[in-house]
């Protein structure tokens, strides 16, 4: 067989596992964000069992490791006649682990608003509902932003676990290449490239948005 | 649909893999504890070509994900030469991967030190090695030991995947004996259960601990 580039290596990768990556890192993000604001707001409830209900899920999902969860969905699970596409089982394990991190980043920055802000707007004869959309999210979204983009770049590297249920990013690709034309250094030489490239427009995001977000405050 | 006799049949030897898990996790945080004391002291040289070299390095680890190191290691180190087995490449992915993570945590407490105590030690006449040991280390590390602990628990949840480079650890036993009895439920939930209940007690001893040193401090 005819030997490869390294850039030709490159660009057969991006053709084959790039979309996929994308896929599972922008959906999985979304459900991470939906799933934490829900529990981390569930998190804080005045009632007993929505608070005891959200705090199982946040545990028992940082309590174990991603890997065992996305084998539980994707092997696991069909024995309890839910058979989920390999897509649908990355996104699922993937947005449901960083969900339960990101509870965590807006619990604690929706505690971190001054407790001035809540008295205001009670002063101000606001509802709880109120209070709670236009005060204290707003102020604290803006906080959690960095700690969120940090999450986000996890998780983008976390999406390769996605290729030990056959699903075809990336590192599955990689995998493939390197079987089938033995240029093992230039293959994953490059696939830790390819993923660096992809990450590191958003580490520099996250530190600009850090910047930005401290920016006349103390 | 859950077959408790199957259960308790493949307990034992999930188990037994428990050691390799465990070793993995303590050898890998050692090494990760020992590189990552290294950068952030290299970060700091006054070389700047040191300090920029390690820098990017560091970036790039912590921006590349560990199963592709993992694999870069075991296979691509034996073409040049390096042949390692896979609990050895394996503590080595992990090791190298979390330095770069710790590097931060030890960066960040280094610089918490306030700059007199620096100008102490050159006062009573400490030697650069003798500052660092005697006065800055024993500063630099209580506060950031809860951080530390809680990659050591995150490090313990990212073995299962060295099972990609065939370590057989935990989760890899649960796949092989699920693999031969077309049984995966009672396996793989067995493996998160055990997750479960080494990570969350010890992450709550973490909380108490951090509560405790806030109050001291």
């Amino acid at each position: 067989m005819e030997r490869l580039t390294t850039y030709e290596i490159f660009i057969s990768l991006i053709k084959a596992g790039l979309k996929v990556t994308i896929q599972v890192t922008f959906f999985a993000a979304i459900l991470a964000l939906v799933l934490g604001f829900i529990s981390g707001l569930a998190r804080m409830s005045r009632h007993r069992t929505i608070r005891f209900i959200s705090g199982v899920y946040i545990e028992v999902f940082r309590g174990t490791s991603l890997l065992v969860q996305l084998f539980w969905i994707y092997f696991a699970l069909p024995m309890m006649g839910i058979r989920l596409s390999a897509l649908t089982a990355g996104v699922l394990a993937i947005g449901l682990n960083y969900g339960a991190y990101c509870s965590e980043v807006v619990r604690s920055a929706i505690q971190n608003v001054p407790v001035g802000q809540t008295e205001a707007c009670i002063a101000l004869n606001m509802t709880k509902t109120q209070r709670m959309v236009k005060v204290i999210i707003p102020q604290a979204f803006v906080m959690m932003l960095p700690n969120l983009g940090n999450q986000l770049i996890e998780l983008l590297k976390s999406t390769s676990l996605v290729s030990m249920i056959t699903l075809t990013d990336l590192t599955y690709q990689a995998n493939i290449l390197n079987a089938t034309t033995f240029e093992t250094t230039k293959v994953y030489t490059m696939l830790l490239v390819i993923y660096f490239i992809i990450g590191l427009p958003l580490s520099k995001g996250v530190k600009l948005l850090e910047a930005k977000v401290s920016e006349g405050r103390v | 649909m859950w077959n408790w006799d199957y259960a308790f049949s493949i307990l034992p030897q999930i188990l037994s893999a428990l050691k390799i898990t465990i070793s993995a996790t303590f050898v890998g945080f050692i090494l990760a504890l020992f590189l990552g004391l290294i950068f952030s002291v290299l970060v700091r040289s006054d070389i700047k070509i040191v300090s920029l070299a390690v820098k990017g390095i560091i970036q790039f680890i912590r921006n590349t994900p560990l199963l592709v190191q993992l694999y870069f290691i075991f296979y691509v180190f034996p073409k040049i030469g390096i042949s390692l087995k896979p609990f050895t490449a394996g503590v080595l992915g992990l090791g190298i991967h979390y330095s770069t993570y710790l590097s931060e945590v030890f960066r960040s407490g280094i610089e918490a030190v306030p700059a007199g105590q620096w100008e102490v030690a050159k006062a009573l006449n400490f030697s650069h090695i003798q500052a660092w040991i005697k006065i800055i280390l024993p500063q630099v590390i209580p506060p950031i030991i809860p951080v530390i602990g809680n990659y050591l628990i995150t490090m313990f949840k990212e073995t299962p995947l060295l099972s990609a480079i065939t370590l057989v650890e935990i989760l890899q036993t649960a796949k092989i004996l699920g693999a031969g009895s077309f049984r995966y439920l009672e396996g793989f939930t067995i493996v998160g259960i055990i997750f479960f209940l080494l990570s969350y007690p010890s992450s709550q001893l973490i909380k108490k601990l951090e509560v405790r040193l806030g109050a001291k401090n």
